[in-house]
């Protein structure tokens, strides 16, 4: 389980750092995208993997740490989500805005330099 | 009621652009009076409540924690007000004063929602200023960036945009590796609170304590390419200079903002109590500071562009500072934050001066041509009525001339002004490491090379802004005198006033950086005051 999560993380971010490094702005927000996903799932694994933990108290039991997943990352990743989210739609809007005036969809803005 | 307003003081720097933005955004250009008077209204608030929570911090508790529904501080998130917040609260007021005083003769009208953007902009640098959480400290972080990318792109027009673009790209990436560093250093110390995580470094295991500072490290990285350090900020003169000028000097505020959290956590977390950490990252600052210092500077000499040198004076004020914190001297430090305080104000009024004097050239019509057309035609009638108020005030070059020359005096750090005294205090803190006429005096290395990298900056400075001045001051040979309207001059000579003001009053002030850089370099009272009895 932890080698698949590693393995995810890593494939995530290297696609998604190679994406970065393209001068499309669609290959941009793709890659942006993709290492959001990574750190997403990164953080998830910092709360150090209990499988079928609940994270919450059941009424009466009596607070051991070694039962329970921590909750925390888990809404810190909530968070990062909702504000990724958020981000990568104002920035397609900017990428329309640039694609409308610039004519081309190049991240410095020359039209069809390389086509 | 009084006594209830003086609890929850500290959450009025939040709260109230907050609410004032959301109250901006359902009204239309119509009322375009009510929403500007709001904003100002807000403004000065804000500026009353700096002020108020600035005398509280210097002549009552130092620390004050505000418990954000009451939780204790390591289950809650907590905001705590020190003397270093207060004094950044009070320069984020006094800047945007400044700047939204300027938009209103003609820049707010260039695009949607100015106000409300510039409103969640302060919210934003308020509560970066303010948390004591790293994720909530995070939050607010995306809170201000988003809010910038908006007013990045104010006004529209081809150049905002490409510029817009990779600012928005790179402050995308950055923000992962944000993320990245806090997971990291929650994964090894469980705890976000800052001074619940300053309690628990010295304890952490020697196997985990790597991967706390890459973590660390990871987090730097990211407050590193927002405070613009050598290499990571070629984006910053590209995205300055293409804002708007009221947007920029405001931006000048928020590449404060990545200082300022490196400041913090640099001194909280890996300060002299931080076991086997102590003084990580301490050297990297240093260098790196002292290698913006000299980009910023060769930067300087080597643009024509008034508003590319505004840009590279922000790289070496950051550099500047960088390179205060990586000393590590209580001296250095406070001479720090008198320049940060100075360089703020003189950069504000710098970016706001400038569109004032390229006014007068032909380029500068143009762009704001572009600007209208892209915007639309709906603004005509708003236009006209620009025209007609466009009245040339008296002597307008004397005044803009004798501006730039108190913005060169104090960015090259030239006496009388306060620029002079900054870089005095810094070098004194240098060269007297145990205090003036107190110890030993060995300089160690990197001290010389911080001292020659300030003087060397001046000189810079001095040559390109005395250039630049001559060029766009002096040989106005075809070019029309600009009209200037009261209300443009007023912010940049209120900002070159207060510069005035705290030469005159260097001591006192001078006096609180000195507390405030005391207390940052042993931060018991904030440890305890946010741990509460627990250490």
């Amino acid at each position: 389980m932890e080698l698949i999560l590693a393995l995810a993380i890593g494939v995530l971010g290297g696609s998604g750092v190679w994406l970065l490094m393209r001068p499309r702005t669609f290959q941009l927000i793709i890659g942006l995208s993709l290492l959001s996903y990574a750190v997403n799932l990164f953080i998830f694994s910092m709360g150090r993997f209990p499988v079928g933990k609940p994270p919450i108290l059941e009424p009466g039991m009596r607070g051991d740490p070694a039962v329970f997943a921590d909750p925390l990352p888990q809404s810190l990743v909530l968070t990062a989500i909702v504000i990724g989210f958020a981000t990568t739609a104002l920035f397609l809007v900017v990428m329309l805005a640039a694609r409308g005036l610039t004519g081309g969809d190049h991240v410095d803005g020359q039209a069809g330099r390389d086509r | 009621m009084l006594a209830a307003l003086q609890n929850n003081l500290a959450i009025l720097p939040i709260l109230v652009p907050l609410l004032a933005g959301a109250l901006m955004i359902p009204m239309d250009d119509q009322r375009g009076r009510l929403r500007a008077g709001l904003g100002i209204l807000s403004v000065l608030v804000l500026l009353g409540t700096a002020l108020a929570l600035a005398t509280q911090a210097e002549t009552g508790a130092a620390t004050t924690v505000y418990r954000l529904g009451n939780w204790p501080a390591t289950f809650g998130i907590v905001l705590v007000v020190d003397r270093l917040s207060a004094l950044l609260l009070v320069l984020t007021a006094l800047l945007g004063l400044a700047a939204l005083t300027f938009s209103l003769a003609r820049w707010q009208r260039m695009g949607a929602h100015f106000h409300a953007l510039f409103q969640f902009q302060l919210m934003g640098l308020n509560g970066a200023f303010l948390t004591g959480d790293l994720f909530n400290l995070f939050v607010f972080f995306e809170v201000l960036l988003a809010a910038s990318y908006g007013l990045a792109l104010h006004g529209s027009g081809v150049a905002r945009v490409k510029a817009g673009l990779h600012y928005i790209a790179i402050n995308l990436a950055a923000s992962l590796l944000f993320l990245i560093g806090v997971s990291m250093i929650y994964g090894v110390a469980g705890t976000l609170n800052m001074a619940d995580l300053a309690a628990r470094i010295p304890s952490i295991p020697a196997e985990n304590r790597k991967l706390l500072e890459a973590g660390a490290a990871i987090l730097g990285m990211a407050f590193l390419v927002k405070a613009a350090m050598w290499p990571l900020g070629f984006w910053l003169a590209n995205a300055y200079t293409a804002a708007s000028p009221p947007a920029a000097a405001i931006f000048s505020m928020m590449s404060k903002v990545g200082l300022y959290a490196i400041l913090r956590l640099s001194m909280l977390l890996f300060g002299e109590d931080a076991g086997a950490s102590a003084g990580f990252g301490h050297n990297f600052l240093l260098i790196g500071g002292i290698a913006t210092i000299g980009f910023g500077a060769v930067s300087v000499l080597a643009t024509q562009d008034l508003g590319r040198l505004a840009g590279a004076s922000v790289l070496i004020s950051s550099g500047t500072l960088l390179a205060a914190v990586g000393a590590g001297q209580v001296g250095v430090t406070t001479g720090a934050l008198y320049y940060l305080a100075s360089s703020a104000l003189a950069i504000g009024a710098l970016f706001l001066l400038i569109e004032l004097i390229e006014r007068g050239r032909d380029v500068g019509a143009d762009v704001l041509a572009v600007t209208l057309e892209a915007f639309g035609d709906g603004n005509d009638d708003e236009d006209e009525e620009e025209d007609e108020v466009g009245v040339a005030i008296p002597a307008t070059m004397a005044i803009l001339s004798a501006c730039f020359l108190c913005c060169a005096l104090l960015l090259a750090g030239l006496p009388p002004l306060s620029g002079f005294v900054a870089k005095f205090a810094m070098l004194s803190g240098i060269l007297n490491p145990e205090g003036l006429g107190r110890g030993p005096t060995d300089v160690s290395w990197g001290g010389w090379l911080l001292l020659g990298a300030l003087v060397f900056s001046g000189l810079a400075t001095v040559l390109a802004m005395t250039r630049a001045g001559i060029r766009s001051l002096w040989a106005t040979s075809g070019r029309a005198v600009p009209r200037v309207r009261v209300i443009e001059i007023a912010p940049v000579l209120l900002l070159i006033g207060l510069c005035i003001g705290m030469t005159a009053g260097a001591g006192p002030v001078l006096r609180y950086m000195e507390n405030t850089a005391e207390a940052l370099h042993a931060p018991k009272d904030y440890l305890r005051q946010v741990n509460g009895g627990r250490q």
